[in-house]
Parts: C-alpha cells; sequence; structure tokens
C-alpha cells in the first residue's frame, strides 16, 4: 500500500512515468479542443488541491472534512490582496499561501489534540466558521456573489493569464510542482513517518517520533498546497466565490482521492478528471447527474476498493508510488 | 563509597485508574547491565508499571529516574530518545510494511536525530538488528504475513534497533513454540551484553534460567525481590503467586 524501501522499489520507473504523465499532458493541450483544454486547465488547478488533501488523508491517515478552508484560504488571500490591495499576481499568490500556511499551522495545533471521528468534526466545524466568516464581511469578499478578478490584475509581467494556452501551461507547472512536492515528500525519510502513523501511531511514538510535530507537519505542507490550488484558481479564473468554502468543497477532494486512490501520488489527477467528467457529461442530459456520481461512487467501491491507481499498484504494478 | 548510579529507579510511582490502584507507591532501583524479570500474577500491575517507565501513561504520583536524571514529565517519545526502548505485549508491527522498512523506521530515528541520515547507514543499521534476530532473510517479506514468532522477533529488532540503553520486554515470548523460545533466551543474553533489559514473563522456567534478579508484583506492589533461588524459597511469593498458578 506504501512505497516500500526495498520490496519491488523501482524509482527510475516511478520518474519516468510522472514524466511521461507530464508530457502527455503538455501534448494535449496542442490536441484538446478549446472546451475540453478549458476543463482540463480545471481539473489540473483542483488536481493539485486534491493531491494537498491525499497528503493528510491517504498518507497520514487523517480524515479532515474542512479542507475547503485552505482551498479558500488561497483563493481569498491572494483575491483579495489583488483586488482590494491592488498587488500583483505573484504578490497574491505568494499572500495565498501564507494565508494557508498559517490557518493550517493554527488549525492543526487546535485540531490534532483530537483524532478519528472528533478529528472530521472540528475540521468541519471550523471549515464552516471560515465559510460564515466569508459571509459576515460580505462588504469585502462578497459573500456568496463572490468577485471577479480584474483581466488587468492576472497578469505575470508581459504574460496574459487569462489567455487560454498560457492558463493551461500555467495550470500544468502548478501540477507539475505539485507532483514533485509530493513525490518527494512520501519518498523522504519524514514521509514514511507519516505513512508508518497512519498505520500504527502508538508504535511511531514509542519508535521516539514525535508524532504531533509530524502530523503538524503533514496538516501544515497539506493545507499550503490546498491553498495553493486556491490561489492558483483566483488567478487564472478571475472568480472568488463563498461556494468554494461550503462543505461540498470539503467532502469533493476526499472524493477525488477516494476515486484515483488513496496514497497515490497519480490517484488524485485521475479522481478529479473522471468525476469531473463524469458530471460534466451527464448533466447535459439530465438534472439528476447526482445519481450518476452516486452509482459510480458504488462501482468503485465494489470493483477498486482502493481506487483506481490503488487498485493497479495491489494487483499489477507494486512500484506504483 | 562511590555509590554507582542505578540506570533506573522509581520512588513512590502510583497509578490510578478510577478508584482502582494499578500501581501502588511503587520504589524499584535497577542496576545497569542486569537482565531483570518482572513476575507476578494476572493484574498485579506489571504492564501498567513498565508503561509509567516508558511514558506510555502518567502516573498519579511519584516520579522516574533514569540515569540520575528525573524523566517524569518527560512525553514517551523523549524518553525513548533517552534510551528506553519498550516491546508491546501485544505485537505492534507496521503489518502492510516489509520487514526492513519497519525495522528501517527504527533506525532512522536515531540517524535523524544524529544527523547522518544515509541509504547506506540506514541499510547497514536495520540489516544489523535484523541478523540478530535472524530475520535477515525474511527482510523483503511483508511483515504482516510473518508467522506469528516471527512477528514477536521483529518487534525485538525493532526494539533493538534503537540501541536502547534500557530495553523492556513485555511478555515476549508469549505464543513461542519451545524453538522459538531456546532461540529467545540466547538471543536476550546477547542483548544483555550492551544494554539492561526488563522482562515481564510468565514463564517460569525461563525466568529462572534468564534473570539475575527477580522482583515479584502483587496487587501493585513489589511483594519481593531477589534472585532466582530466593524467590523460588520465599513463602510470601509462593502463596500469592506460584501457589496461585498452581490451584489454577
Amino acid at each position: 500500500m506504501t512505497a516500500p524501501i526495498v520490496r519491488n522499489d523501482r524509482p527510475m520507473a516511478a520518474i519516468m512515468l510522472h514524466v511521461i504523465v507530464i508530457v502527455v499532458l503538455v501534448a494535449l493541450q496542442f490536441v484538446l479542443p478549446d472546451y475540453h483544454r478549458a476543463v482540463f486547465s480545471r481539473v489540473l488547478v483542483l488536481a493539485v488541491f486534491a493531491m494537498g488533501y491525499n497528503l493528510l488523508f491517504g498518507y497520514t491517515g487523517l480524515l479532515s472534512l474542512g479542507h475547503a478552508m485552505f482551498f479558500c484560504a488561497g483563493l481569498y488571500g491572494a483575491g483579495m490582496t489583488m483586488s482590494l490591495l491592488g498587488w500583483n499576481a505573484p504578490a497574491g499568490f505568494a499572500a495565498g499561501l501564507a494565508c494557508g500556511a498559517v490557518l493550517a499551522l493554527v488549525i492543526g495545533l487546535l485540531a490534532l489534540r483530537t483524532t478519528g471521528v472528533a478529528f472530521m468534526i472540528v475540521t468541519l466545524m471550523f471549515a464552516q466558521v471560515l465559510y460564515l466568516t466569508i459571509l459576515y464581511f460580505n462588504e469585502y469578499t462578497g459573500g456568496d456573489q463572490g468577485f471577479s478578478l480584474r483581466r488587468a490584475a492576472r497578469q505575470l509581467g508581459p504574460i496574459d493569464l487569462t489567455d487560454p494556452t498560457t492558463r493551461y501551461f500555467a495550470a500544468l507547472i502548478l501540477f507539475a510542482a505539485a507532483l514533485a512536492v509530493t513525490h518527494m515528500i512520501v519518498r523522504s525519510p519524514r514521509g514514511r513517518v507519516l505513512v508508518a502513523i497512519r498505520e500504527n501511531e502508538d508504535r511511531v511514538r514509542m519508535l521516539g517520533y514525535d508524532v504531533f510535530a509530524a502530523k503538524l507537519a503533514a496538516v501544515v505542507l497539506s493545507g499550503v498546497l490546498c491553498a495553493a490550488a486556491g490561489a492558483t484558481y483566483a488567478i487564472l479564473f478571475g472568480y472568488v466565490g463563498a461556494t468554494f468554502a461550503t462543505i461540498q468543497y470539503s467532502i469533493l477532494p476526499l472524493l477525488w482521492v477516494l476515486l484515483g486512490g488513496a496514497a497515490t501520488v497519480l490517484g488524485p489527477l485521475f479522481g478529479t478528471l473522471f468525476m469531473y467528467y463524469v458530471v460534466d457529461i451527464t448533466s447535459n442530459y439530465t438534472t439528476a447527474y447526482l445519481l450518476f456520481v452516486g452509482v459510480a461512487l458504488i462501482l468503485l467501491v465494489l470493483y477498486f476498493p482502493k481506487g483506481v491507481l490503488g487498485t493497479v499498484r495491489e494487483r499489477w504494478l507494486q512500484w506504483l508510488p | 563509597m562511590a555509590a554507582v548510579t542505578p540506570l533506573l529507579e522509581t520512588r513512590g510511582l502510583s497509578c490510578s485508574f478510577g478508584g482502582l490502584r494499578a500501581v501502588d507507591r511503587v520504589d524499584f532501583t535497577l542496576p545497569a547491565g542486569e537482565i531483570r524479570a518482572i513476575i507476578g500474577p494476572n493484574g498485579a500491575g506489571k504492564t501498567t508499571f513498565v508503561s509509567l517507565v516508558s511514558g506510555r501513561i502518567a502516573p498519579s504520583s511519584g516520579s522516574v529516574v533514569f540515569e540520575g536524571e528525573d524523566i517524569t514529565g518527560l512525553p514517551a517519545h523523549r524518553r525513548v530518545r533517552k534510551g528506553i526502548a519498550y516491546t508491546f505485549q501485544i505485537t505492534s508491527i507496521f503489518p502492510k510494511l516489509a520487514v526492513f522498512d519497519n525495522v528501517a523506521l527504527s533506525v532512522q530515528r536515531a540517524l535523524l536525530h544524529e544527523g547522518r541520515l544515509t541509504a547506506a547507514n540506514l541499510r547497514q543499521g536495520a540489516m544489523d538488528a535484523l541478523e540478530r534476530t535472524g530475520l535477515a532473510e525474511r527482510a523483503r517479506e511483508i511483515s504482516g504475513n510473518l508467522a506469528y514468532g516471527h512477528q514477536r522477533l521483529l518487534e525485538v529488532a525493532m526494539g533493538l534497533a534503537l540501541k536502547p540503553r534500557l530495553l523492556i520486554l513485555d511478555e515476549p515470548t508469549q505464543g513461542l513454540s519451545d524453538g522459538e523460545i531456546e532461540n529467545f533466551v540466547m538471543l536476550v543474553r546477547r542483548i544483555a551484553e550492551d544494554a539492561t533489559v526488563l522482562l515481564i514473563e510468565h514463564n517460569m522456567p525461563l525466568v529462572m534460567e534468564l534473570a539475575q534478579r527477580i522482583t515479584v508484583f502483587d496487587r501493585g506492589r513489589i511483594l519481593a525481590e531477589g534472585t532466582p533461588a530466593e524467590i523460588r524459597d520465599d513463602r510470601a511469593v509462593q502463596d500469592a503467586y506460584l501457589g496461585a498458578s498452581a490451584d489454577a
């Protein structure tokens, strides 16, 4: 289920696979019709959100129901500094990351005093607090209407981030960076400690590790990745709204990760892409598209209980990261 | 007279669960280099006592002193870093990870601490502990698939890989076959060459053979302490423990 140190370990194969995925995504940019290229840009950013979630849920074994707040920390951190303070895109992005890091640190310190179901409830509660806070300060946040970022603010020097092609590549760069970071973390010695915490927390403590500190680090890293996705979303798509703070956006990354395969590096991308298209395609035909989502999930649980890539790893490719 | 500081000392150590005093004002001294066995009937407070020493549970009162330093307030993971390793009564390994990875997690912690974590050092430290426990050939197996006896050995290997000053073994031979127990005795003797061993054990022949001194617990207190021969001849011990088990 994890990246073992010796058993069937093929680090080069894993890196090659990631490179191939990136190359395929680059190639798709030139092949895909406009509509699907826009979908892919969005999915790549949301996949980073899922990867951040996966770091905490898949690898460390902590189930949070409040990750929408970290996405929103990035979304609003970037969006509000850019619209209210007139910051440029890089500064807005940095502000988003900083908001995510600070929020994750504070939430981690408080929520990690609990475990299991209590942890789920506490994270859910904090996310609701953030949602209501956003609504309360609607003078600045635009409430549930949200606000749009001016085209002029969404520039990177001479590069126009609103252009579909640059937008696709910007999303891809973020995705590639998140992939590299996740891959590095889960293969590092400290990453293996996170997996060990998921497997047997008490034992890790009795090996002399500071379990609380390791979990806190995982929450912060996870929060920063999600905030990076949120900040990028604000900059690339120019919309910041309270919908992203609702409970739905805390559940979605969980579903994406479960679908693609928890504790697999590429699972979040797969899950996000699949779910996005299920909703996209079925909602063309019926308003009851959630029914199809439900059926897809049931089939998944029946035939791919560890998610698509998790099952592939278990049955065929044990070196899969 | 140069008094040697004992490796481990507890003063008035107590622990209550609700109204029950599981460990009741225990004064315990363990000199370095010894193999000490703790015996006693079920519910005598043996596991609770070593849990207090290792920091897994907090005492109601009293203190724990390790190498002359009061560690009563230290959390468990800090005590492990000071050299107190605990192996669980109920096998506690990482069942989905390879045997090597289990032990590597132990080694890695010490290496991180010393700032010399490299793949080579990690490999060497882990293989060293696996060779000492005779598990080297199984390094690549998934530990959850190991036979029970081997899982127990892995548990000890994880403790060993920490290079502890004090290794606490909580009923390590429970469920092992006679042949495995024989190997285990040799293993503990070798461990004791450079560490102090505190052993909770029900297997009396093994205790008599292995321990240099025995501490008998009963109802949360120390009932008697002495060499195996002294304990065998102690009347109170016979009544409380040996006699009781003979009736059962």
